[in-house]
């Protein structure tokens, strides 16, 4: 168990979490490297099918950042994120599946702390839970 | 030149977000552009600021794109640390003779990687941009995201200058930028025009010197404050004290420090510090729970849309305590240094203790603009600001000089902006003719074509300098991407950005015959448009360029641990080539443009658009629906500050009604408005010999400017006896246009009743102009009548900015204002057909009954009717008091969400005349973005549609924040329905594509394949 490294798939928005990442790296913060971001132009864009896709595919958690409440760049692209995160997860409980290797999380572009430390806790927390069981539990 | 003699460029003196507004409009409308900035990067005050009210945006978030584009823009040369030395010409054509001050870094080859920060050894330099609250070297770059990147050095501190030693940065730097040499220059530019967007700095602290500031480490200024507040500040965003780095516990607020006090000769308010105290208290609150702030003011100047709401947020939701006191001293404990106010409150004097103390200093305008003024040869109002007129609040007493932001009046964010696009407008009316001469041609070769063949990818992998190498192996990651399928180059550059590297990847593309390429390095949010571009010159698409971030979200945040970090690259890269596999060159979607404006509305706003459109080479259709043009502004006859509005009106309607480009219709109507940016179709409908007539108009662009209405008032016994009046009509009685039912003359008492259904429940918002209007009509009467009483009750003053002097004015001749709570209003009762009131007064501490001859009810502002189905046919929205909402409350002050749609005047709120001519130019500005262009080219990266796939169930119509998705019947024949994407709408968010319950949307560029390839790529 010690050498278990969680793998993280991130969806990061555009115009703020991209943005608060690269400010991360700007300021030199370290967090450690077991996110692989994937940058979407909105958190509205992650479709539900990519979190699936990454969890059957053997991630360990997926991280979405998007802009804060009333900060979209898209007027209400998050809201809509948030909307169908709920729905997700409520998908997922119905399925008895992990609902906590799924954050979506607000990270404006001048949060690069709070970026270093989302990503920091993620992955404590994915350390501490162990690998998904996810792809082997749902691989046909 | 021209022919005309004219030159078809602009002169932008101050890279604020005044100037660069006013430099993008330029630059987009097709005029080249120096924006000259002292400084050695643009972004002025509002990139100190931590986030913008009333939304709370973080302030960096919204005005970063801004400094990128300009920096970019192929019409904008930037020209850091230069001044303006002296101009000679006419208007027109004016040559100006500017001073570059040596960078000592050469911007051509510095990169921005930042190599050089670390080494140099003089680093204890107080940091100007963080308020000295944190240190810098000799060799800095002013703040993380400047534009331009590039450090400079500090020649007066640098060893190299000061004793001819160290070097320790020319010899970090491996692209060769640091240039010792470089020696300061004069510079001549040719103009036709100059915009003069100098900004203002906040009010020295040395006006009050008994805050303490300076002396107690823990009393600060706002600015300094708003930089303790930011994440990437020196704190980063921890709420700290100064002397102990202690997190606070009480704060106070000290409003009007520098502000409306004659004392210091600074009479005017400096007119958004109310609100941004509010807001520094408020985030305060959101970062430390425990905190408890008090603001110490005299009036709450919450005076702009939304801000009485926000102010109210405040106090309930955030426990934000606001206490209406001047506080007299400020007193240091030695001890503990917790600070000591002393202040006169309720049960006279009083002192309270806190741990930190923020003063909320006004704005002055920066002293050494007097001497630019002499060097540009405009004046100056008494306390240094540019002076202006009120209906042309954007020129300056020099004709081709004109003013945009702060350094015309103290003015927030949203205003400043408004006047930079009014002030291009000005510019663009001077030089119609010159539109597009002096622009850049951007020569593109020809595409080639890439379909069918199998991909062949190129992958190109950055060292940037050590940034990446020093972490990251490089040539392990470039020999695991050659290894990559369909991979068939692969190669490290040391710097990928640079000039040469561009030309390098040109030559690699043509003779490795690349379809696809790949670069691993810096951000795609800053980069990815330079390597798009040499794509293009390359002959390829640009959508056939695939970016991975390995240095900001790999080497630099996992410096202590090269081995994982080499692996992330290595994946990133993976993930990036599986991505690329799937692109596809996009198609540029060019649509034609309409070179007309439609301004709705014929009031002051409307008309100044119109003659403003007009002026910069448009047709303009003008809407009115009354017979008469002039809007509200036939009812005022002067202005506070004594203009003749009447003598103004009459001439503003002759210039717009013989123009040659402008068509009036009066009392016409809007049927309907279909179409969309640069293709909008308007029906209109009137009587015309008793006949109603259809027509319909063709326009490329809207300028809502519809106004808004005078509420008659329905309480304070209005109605019941005619001794009450509205302040309209008693501004009518005034001009003469209206007969008083008691001479003014023969008036003793006059009581005027402010916030008469404005700011309470019904209508939470305030009117912004009543105050100014009571106090105008208070000095009006005692002109007449000076022995007539004059009692005015009041919630709080709002003569904000420049029209305090007005209230001060008042004050000394001796109008009354009494305050009054809302929770205490006043009472009236008719007896006799005479207004009585009563009411309480704070000061005498008991009641006051007074029977005036006049009762004057300032009652407000509402929304015009019919706003709601204007509304609905240019689909933009309405906010929740029923104004006309914009796309953005603080960058997009003008715009709607709606692309080419604007809005000036009342329509967006209450205002004053020289606010709604501002925004009426700015609109003109905005449009002429649009207007000016031949075709429009859409955004490539948009949804797309399968029709064979979609079902036409509508999901998506409601999911579109654009509108831009619309279910239509595709094929009249089988009568086959599906969603068709409106390409010059859509924003290509994704929301529509990633809700779609029939995988039938994809995102062009952004397709659930790719990323699906990307998410299998990465974890196979």
């Amino acid at each position: 168990m010690a050498s278990y490294e969680p793998k993280i798939v991130g969806f990061l928005c555009n115009w703020c979490t991209y943005a608060g990442a690269d400010l991360a790296g700007t300021s030199r913060m370290q967090y450690p490297p077991n996110m692989r971001p994937i940058r979407v132009m909105c958190s509205s864009a992650v479709d539900s099918v990519y979190i699936l896709r990454a969890l059957l595919e053997g991630a360990d958690g997926v991280f979405i950042g998007g802009c804060h409440p009333g900060d979209c760049h898209y007027v209400s692209g998050n809201y809509k994120a948030r909307r169908r995160m709920v729905l997700f997860n409520s998908v997922m409980k119905s399925l008895g599946l992990d609902t906590d290797r799924v954050w979506l999380r607000w990270i404006s572009a001048a949060e690069g702390r709070k970026f270093a430390d989302t990503i920091t806790e993620m992955t404590g927390h994915l350390s501490k839970k162990g690998p998904s069981a996810f792809k082997e539990k749902w691989e046909v | 030149m021209s022919d005309s003699g004219k030159v078809g460029a602009v002169l932008v003196v101050g890279g604020g977000i005044g100037g660069v507004q006013t430099a993008l409009d330029l630059g987009d409308s097709g005029y080249k552009v120096y924006l000259v900035e002292r400084a050695s990067a643009i972004g002025g005050v509002m990139a100190m600021l931590d986030k913008t009210f009333p939304t709370n945006d973080c302030s960096m978030c919204i005005l970063s794109p801004k400094l990128v584009a300009a920096g970019r823009h192929e019409n904008i040369e930037l020209m850091t640390q230069t001044e303006v030395l002296g101009v000679s010409g006419e208007p027109g054509n004016l040559k100006v003779r500017l001073k570059r001050y040596a960078r000592s870094v050469d911007l051509a080859k510095c990169t921005g990687c930042g190599d050089c920060l670390t080494k140099c050894p003089v680093r204890d330099l107080p940091n100007e941009f963080e308020g000295g609250l944190s240190k810098r070297r000799a060799i800095y770059r002013m703040y993380a995201q400047a534009v331009p990147n590039a450090p400079t050095i500090d020649r007066t501190q640098c060893l190299k200058f000061t004793r001819d030693k160290c070097g320790a940065c020319q010899k970090s730097c491996k692209a060769g930028a640091i240039d010792y040499t470089q020696q300061d220059e004069e510079i001549e530019v040719e103009v036709g025009s100059i915009v003069v967007a100098a900004g203002s700095k906040i009010a020295p602290t040395g006006l009050r010197p008994e805050y303490g500031h300076g002396r107690y480490p823990n009393v600060v200024t706002s600015l300094e404050y708003e930089r303790i507040l930011s994440a990437s500040g020196p704190y980063s965003g921890h709420v700290k004290r100064p002397s102990d780095g202690k997190e606070p516990k009480r704060i106070a607020w000290l409003q009007c420090v520098g502000s409306r006090d004659d004392s210091v000769e600074r009479g005017y308010c400096s007119a958004m510090c109310c609100m941004y105290a509010v807001k520094e208290a408020v985030i305060t609150k959101e970062h430390a729970k425990h905190v408890e702030p008090a603001v110490f003011y005299m009036d709450m100047r919450s005076y702009g849309k939304d801000f009485d709401k926000y102010v109210e947020r405040a106090e309930q939701q955030y426990g934000v305590r606001l206490v209406r006191a001047r506080v007299a001293e400020v007193r240091e404990d030695p001890e503990t240094k917790n600070l000591v106010l002393r202040f006169a409150g309720d049960g006279g004097q009083r002192s309270q203790e806190f741990d930190m103390v923020v003063l909320s200093c006004g704005f002055v305008p920066p002293p050494e603009l007097i001497e630019l003024s002499k060097r540009l040869d405009f004046e100056l109002d008494k306390y240094g600001f540019a002076a202006t007129d009120q209906w042309g609040p954007i020129a300056t007493t020099r004709d081709g000089v004109s003013v945009a932001g702060s350094f015309a009046q103290p003015m927030a964010i949203p205003e400043a902006v408004t006047g930079a696009s009014g002030a291009a407008a000005a510019a663009e009316e001077v030089l119609a003719a010159e539109r597009g001469k002096l622009a850049a041609v951007k020569e593109v070769p020809a595409e080639t074509d890439v379909r069918g063949e199998a991909p062949r990818i190129g992958v190109f992998v950055c060292h940037c300098g050590i940034n990446i190498g020093g972490v990251v192996r490089v040539p392990e990651v470039t020999e695991y991407a050659r290894s990559l399928p369909h991979v068939v180059f692969a190669e490290e550059n040391l710097y990928s950005c640079s000039g040469d590297t561009q030309e390098k990847i040109k030559d690699r593309i043509r003779e490795h015959r690349l379809n696809r390429v790949v670069v691993a390095s810096c951000s795609p949010r800053t980069h990815e448009p330079l390597f798009q571009a040499t794509v293009t010159e390359a002959g390829l698409n640009p959508h056939l360029f695939a970016m991975t971030n390995i240095r900001d979200q790999c080497s630099w945040v996992h410096m202590k641990e090269p081995d994982k970090a080499t692996e992330k690259s290595k994946d990133l890269v993976k993930m990036a080539v599986a991505r690329a596999l799937r692109l596809k060159p996009l198609p540029k979607v060019k649509l034609p443009v309409t070179k007309a404006g439609l301004v709705v509305g014929g009031g002051v706003a409307g008309m100044t658009s119109a003659l403003a459109l007009a002026g910069e080479g448009f047709d303009v259709f003008l809407v009115e629906q009354e017979k008469t043009l002039g809007g509200n502004a036939r009812t005022i006859a002067t202005t506070v500050e004594g203009d003749d509005v009447k003598a103004r009106l009459e001439e503003l309607v002759g210039k717009v009604t013989s123009h040659p480009r402008i068509k009036v219709y009066s009392g016409a109507r809007i049927k309907a408005i279909d179409g969309f940016v640069g293709n909008f179709q308007t029906t209109l409908q009137r009587e015309e010999r008793g006949e109603r007539r259809e027509e319909s108009l063709k326009h490329g662009a809207v300028v809502v400017a519809t106004g808004a209405q005078y509420r008659t008032p329905t309480e304070y016994g209005y109605g019941q006896s005619d001794r009450v009046l509205s302040q309209k009509e008693l501004e009518e009685i005034l001009s003469g246009s209206r007969q008083s039912p008691v001479a003014i003359r023969q008036s003793q008492s006059i009581v005027m009743i402010q916030c008469v259904g404005s700011r309470d429940e019904e209508r939470p918002y305030c009117s912004r102009i009543c105050c100014a209007e009571a106090v105008k009509n208070g000095l009006k009467v005692k002109e007449v009548n000076p022995d007539a009483d004059i009692y005015v009750l009041y919630r709080d003053i709002r003569t904000y900015g420049l029209r305090e002097e007005y209230y001060r004015q008042a004050r000394q001749k001796g109008v009354v204002f009494i305050r009054y709570s809302p929770e205490q209003k006043p009472e009236v009762r008719i007896e006799d057909g005479k207004p009585l009131v009563s009411v309480f007064d704070p000061i005498l501490g008991q009641p006051v009954e007074l029977s005036p001859d006049l009762l004057v009810l300032s009652s407000g502002l509402v929304p015009q009717a019919g706003s709601d189905e204007l509304a609905k046919m240019l689909k933009v929205p309405l906010n929740a008091d029923g104004f006309f909402l914009e796309a953005h409350m603080k960058l997009r002050p003008v715009d709607f969400a709606t692309e080419g749609v604007f809005m000036a005047g009342l329509c967006h709120f209450p205002k004053f005349i020289d606010e709604a001519a501002a925004q009426a130019k700015a609109a003109a500005g905005r449009a002429a973005t649009i207007l000016s262009r031949d075709t429009l080219e859409a955004e490539a990266t948009v949804a797309s549609v399968n029709p064979d796939r979609c079902s036409a169930c509508h999901m998506c119509e409601g999911l579109c924040a654009y509108r831009a998705i619309e279910v239509k019947t595709i094929n009249e024949r089988t009568g086959k329905q599906a969603a068709v994407v409106n390409e010059a709408l859509c924003k290509g968010c994704g929301a529509c594509a990633a809700n779609c319950r029939s995988l039938a949307i994809d995102i062009r560029g952004f397709q659930a394949e790719n990323i699906s390839r990307e998410i299998a790529a990465l974890l196979d």
